[in-house]
């Protein structure tokens, strides 16, 4: 590495040009980025909050949006009530407000390079984030990869994207998507009520057409830690499942 | 830039300011994270295998190793993701302690740590050295959970804890400095927090 080496994704000034509340704890923020960049689908950004004294306080976040959308890329951003930088984007941020970013970055948790598949994604709560970019980057290539997106929430009205996984879903194009509801009773009729287990897993894989190449991960790590004990307990290698883990 | 309407509202205390790098803040739980599912290492598989280059030098059961002088360490632990944790207990045998129980001297100025799931990632010989790094195999006294990397993990506290590899079992001295699997995606290849070394070519 010589010294002339660029920094990789230098800080950027960033400004935030539409907000949509997705659920009542998850809001989707676009930001107009001042230096695009490319990114692939899973991949993540940092995000760098100043105050007037200097202190700043910087949190990575998911891309939500999938690559190709001329400068502008989406996070969506769920409210922790003891956060720092999350409070701040759900009870002040507006738009036309400036924030830093640096992206993108993560180089394991991305779609893959080559067309292969099938593939399998499995999101607790936010952790749908990085897989919603994979699942609308195979939309809008057309692509015929199958993929199966088994997605727990604790209730309906937290399913973050819902509306847009369900319209995909009933395109019936190879993708398909498995909602479970932690909290409630299933709303469709291949849903669930449950948490993850290990015959969700197997059923689940039943909608894709052979075994998966590889396997998505992403929540917290209690989510994560069950799901992939799940998928290696149906079966699965521990070696074509990939995790990404949030918080405690 | 100031950031309209943000505040340093969770700003840590003043005392603890010195000892937390740039663009980190204090964490008081523990927080996993690692690139696939948890390896549940049993003792009894469990084996660590010093190597200069391909060549194996010594290898030690569970037993063997445990047999080794355990060393205490209490230090402050930072990792990429901004998060930093005071004061965190590890147990464990220096690397010091490891190659003087296979007789050696360094043989190199780079080393690669593993892992049972296939991690690894590359560390300074002169980083691992003179008292600076373990393999811990203790967490406050207890073993380490498979979460953290038990049976046993690597401790190089004075660098971003993915360098730490977890679910250790072999450390192997390579000639070159040989970038392991997050330095191969995008992560610095050194991985210093105080001068915030997050990503490749970062200063």
């Amino acid at each position: 590495m010589s010294d002339a080496a660029a920094v990789q994704s230098p800080w950027q000034t960033v400004r935030i040009v539409r907000i949509e509340k997705r659920t009542p704890r998850v809001t989707s923020f676009f930001f107009q980025l001042s230096r695009p960049f490319a990114y692939r689908a899973g991949q993540h950004v940092d995000v760098r909050l100043t105050a007037p004294d200097g202190y700043q306080a910087r949190r990575s976040y998911s891309i939500a949006s999938a690559p190709g959308d001329g400068g502008v890329i989406e996070l969506a951003i769920e409210k922790l009530d003891d956060g720092e930088v999350s409070p701040f984007f759900h009870d002040v941020a507006a738009i036309g407000d400036e924030v830093e970013l640096r992206g993108p970055l993560g180089g394991h948790f991305i779609w893959p390079d080559v067309d292969g598949g099938p593939v399998l994604l499995v999101g607790g709560g936010s952790g749908v984030v990085p897989l919603m970019a994979m699942v609308r980057h195979r939309a809008r290539r057309n692509s015929s990869v199958p993929v199966a997106l088994v997605f727990s929430a604790r209730v309906w009205d937290e399913v973050i994207f819902r509306d847009e996984l369900v319209a995909l879903d009933d395109r019936k194009d190879g993708f398909d998507l498995i909602l479970t509801l932690t909290r409630e009773a299933a709303r469709r009729p291949a849903d669930y009520s449950r948490r993850v287990d290990v015959a969700m897993m197997v059923q689940s894989m039943a909608h894709l057409p052979g075994p998966p190449d590889i396997a998505f991960v992403c929540g917290s790590n209690a989510f994560v830690s069950a799901a992939a004990q799940a998928l290696i307990d149906a079966g699965v290698a521990a070696e074509i499942i990939r995790t990404e883990r949030y918080g405690v | 830039m100031v950031t309209r309407g943000f505040s340093s509202g969770r700003r840590p205390p003043t005392d603890g300011d010195a000892r937390i790098p740039p663009g980190q803040y204090l964490e008081q739980g523990f927080p996993v994270l690692s690139a696939g599912p948890t390896p549940r290492v049993r003792t009894e598989d469990w084996s660590f295998t010093l190597k200069h280059g391909p060549r194996p030098i010594k290898k030690w059961n569970w037993t063997e190793f445990n047999a080794l002088p355990l060393t205490k360490m209490t230090r402050d632990i930072h990792c990429v993701t901004a998060w930093t944790k005071f004061d965190t207990p590890w147990q464990g045998v220096l690397v010091d302690d490891i190659l003087a129980d296979a007789g050696i001297e360094p043989p190199t100025a780079f080393t690669l740590a593993h892992s049972f799931d296939g991690y690894s990632t590359n560390v300074p010989t002169k980083d691992l050295t003179a008292g600076k790094a373990m393999v811990a195999l203790l967490y406050e006294g207890k073993p380490i959970t498979s979460d953290h990397g038990g049976p046993a993990r690597l401790l190089v506290p004075h660098l971003y804890f993915w360098k730490s590899a977890k679910w250790l079992n072999g450390l192997q001295f390579t000639e070159r400095d040989e970038p392991g699997f997050w330095e191969l995606r995008g992560y610095h290849i050194y991985g210093d927090p105080w001068r915030e070394q997050r990503y490749t070519n970062d200063p």
